[in-house]
């Protein structure tokens, strides 16, 4: 088998999720990394992508203006063209927003069915994914004639080592014959992006998350200082993030981000499904909460019925300092 | 303007669903259906757009069985103007779905197509990017507020990783709903009865011209590992002891 993996990066540096993505289809066989985007970022990234895994064989780069941003119009073509020139078996990329947004576009101009969320790879054509919000795992297997469209779940395929030997060969697609009507009809306007210096919320080894019992977002502050403290980043329920406490992309659920960290604290967050369905791979959870009878008590390996107002800021005092830069 | 919005019927949210002994799927048998949350936000939208005079039609398709009816009734009784039932027994993938919207689409003319993010049940997130990506219109998933321009486009912002993002996009064009873009109204009883009244045709694949043929195979469906059950604490400082000495993660 022989696998495009579709990279992210970020001013040039490869997306964590991306580095899951090539782990996932490292199983597969042979990979190869698409980078694209416009400017010497892509190029940056390009290098990275080089060394970032023993299992890829070629990047792949493309520096066109279209796919400045992550229009799906352009991206899909992209794809496209790139499937037509490298006839691979599998396309793949990280179920993130942008992977959700494109892959599933690109697959339907060639007629191909896309498998989603991908947690395990079976074997070349079946894979495991969750559905109803994680209650229920689904083996699926593709039998169509290829090529077959994926997108996986980060948090069930660690990264692995960036390889130590000679970095893959990396070349420029041409994007010249690349024509479109959908092309132009859309247009990135803006964004809203959410500076942190924290770790990434999908990556990190240990989350920090808040929901409506917080009660502003003020004392979300707290938690920040908690996360400090452990070197974790801070995330939400879908409560906290409608009551306006905090930004979408701090949201972890079904719908919104999934994490896996080492440790996860739940913080006055009662345990809806669609909120377990983001968080119940953690390895540790904690949950503190007032109310001894709430859901998330029978997924967490330690609870603490407590105020949070006076456990958080205990557990801040007692906790080792640990501030630092989750590796 | 005409407005198409696709809505698919689901477990209800609020079921905790019940995976069959033989693996074969979860239990459907005497369980709550609905309309899927992404798909009543979708059809929210529409109608709001109808209610500032910007659409003047708002159109609801479903597909699949007889039971598909009912949905769509609810979205009638919603405020949808009429409905289209594309029948089939045959299990629906999202490409097929993508394929019998198009022809749908190609039929009815509408300037936005309007769906959920993703239906809760196999939560695949596909068929809006599928059926913008067949119909070569533009398409902006995850939305979170919509604005109609007036050059015969609409702003969506929408909820990416990083935060959000705002595109603009020519009509006609494929938007797709996330959970913030608005609150679903209830079916008042006047509109149940009125939506008796309204019309929903029928339409078959044939008709349509779509051929279904799955690419896609469900060997088995399972309970996902269960976590073991976990401890009370009784205090801060048994946490930190535990988080220490026991868990190792601190």
């Amino acid at each position: 088998a022989s696998t495009l993996v579709v990279g992210e990066h970020e001013e040039g540096v490869l997306k964590a999720s991306t580095l899951s993505a090539v782990a996932a289809a490292s199983a597969l066989g042979d990979v190869s990394v698409l980078v694209g985007g416009f400017g010497p970022s892509v190029h940056k990234a390009a290098t990275q992508a080089a060394s970032a895994h023993s299992a890829i064989s070629q990047v792949l780069v493309v520096d066109w203006e279209k796919v400045k941003h992550e229009l799906a119009e352009p991206w899909a073509e992209l794809l496209l063209m790139a499937q037509e020139k490298g006839k691979y078996s599998h396309v793949l990329a990280a179920s993130s927003s942008f992977g959700k947004n494109i892959v599933p576009r690109a697959a339907a101009l060639l007629d191909q069915t896309v498998v989603s969320d991908v947690i395990k790879v079976v074997d070349e054509h079946t894979f495991v994914r969750p559905v109803y919000a994680g209650n229920a795992l689904s083996t699926v297997k593709y039998t169509g004639s290829g090529p077959c469209f994926m997108t996986i779940r980060p948090t069930a395929f660690p990264a692995g080592q960036a390889s130590a030997g000679t970095p893959a060969p990396i070349a420029t697609l041409d994007t010249g014959t690349i024509k479109s009507e959908a092309i132009g009809r859309s247009e990135w306007v803006g964004q809203h992006v959410q500076r942190s210096e924290r770790p990434e919320l999908g990556s990190a080894r240990v989350v920090v998350s808040g929901g409506r019992a917080l009660k502003s977002a003020e004392n979300f502050k707290l938690l920040e200082t908690l996360a400090d403290k452990l070197g974790g980043a801070v995330g939400a329920s879908r409560a906290a993030v409608d009551a306006g406490f905090v930004p979408n992309d701090m949201q972890v659920g079904q719908t919104g981000k999934i994490v896996a960290p080492d440790l996860y604290i739940a913080v006055g967050i009662s345990g809806a499904i669609q909120h377990l369905a983001g968080m119940k791979d953690s390895k540790v959870i904690v949950a503190i909460n007032k109310d001894a009878d709430c859901p998330i008590f029978q997924v967490a390996d330690y609870g603490l019925a407590a105020d949070l107002f006076q456990a958080v800021p205990e557990l801040i005092e007692k906790l080792p300092d640990k501030r630092q830069v989750s590796a | 303007m005409k407005v198409l919005v696709a809505v698919k019927r689901v477990i209800d949210y609020a079921v905790k669903i019940r995976v069959k002994a033989d693996k074969t799927g979860v239990e459907m048998n005497n369980v709550k259906m609905s309309m899927n949350p992404f798909c009543e936000i979708a059809l929210e939208e529409a109608l709001r757009f109808r209610e500032a005079g910007k659409a003047s039609e708002v159109v609801v398709v479903s597909m699949g069985g007889p039971q598909c009816v009912e949905t769509l009734r609810t979205g009638l009784a919603m405020g949808a103007d009429r409905a289209i039932h594309v029948s089939t027994e045959i299990p629906l993938y999202p490409l097929a779905v993508a394929k019998l919207l198009r022809a749908v689409a190609a039929n009815e003319q509408p300037q936005i197509l309007l769906l959920g993010k993703q239906a809760i049940d196999d939560d695949a997130n596909q068929t809006g990017q599928m059926v913008a990506g067949l119909l070569k219109w533009p398409q902006a998933t995850f939305a979170s507020k919509v604005y109609f321009g007036d050059k015969n486009d609409v702003t969506v912002e929408r909820e990416v990783d990083g935060g959000l993002e705002t595109l603009r996009l020519q009509l006609p064009a494929v938007i797709t709903t996330d959970l913030r873009l608005n609150e679903p109204r209830y079916a008042t009883l006047p509109n149940i009865m009125k939506a008796k009244k309204k019309t929903i045709s029928k339409l078959t694949p044939e008709e349509l011209k779509v051929e279904i043929k799955p690419d896609f195979k469900i060997l088995e469906v399972v309970d996902p590992p269960k976590r073991k059950g976990g401890v009370m604490v009784g205090s801060v400082d048994e946490l930190v002891d535990k988080l220490k000495n026991e868990a190792h993660v601190i």
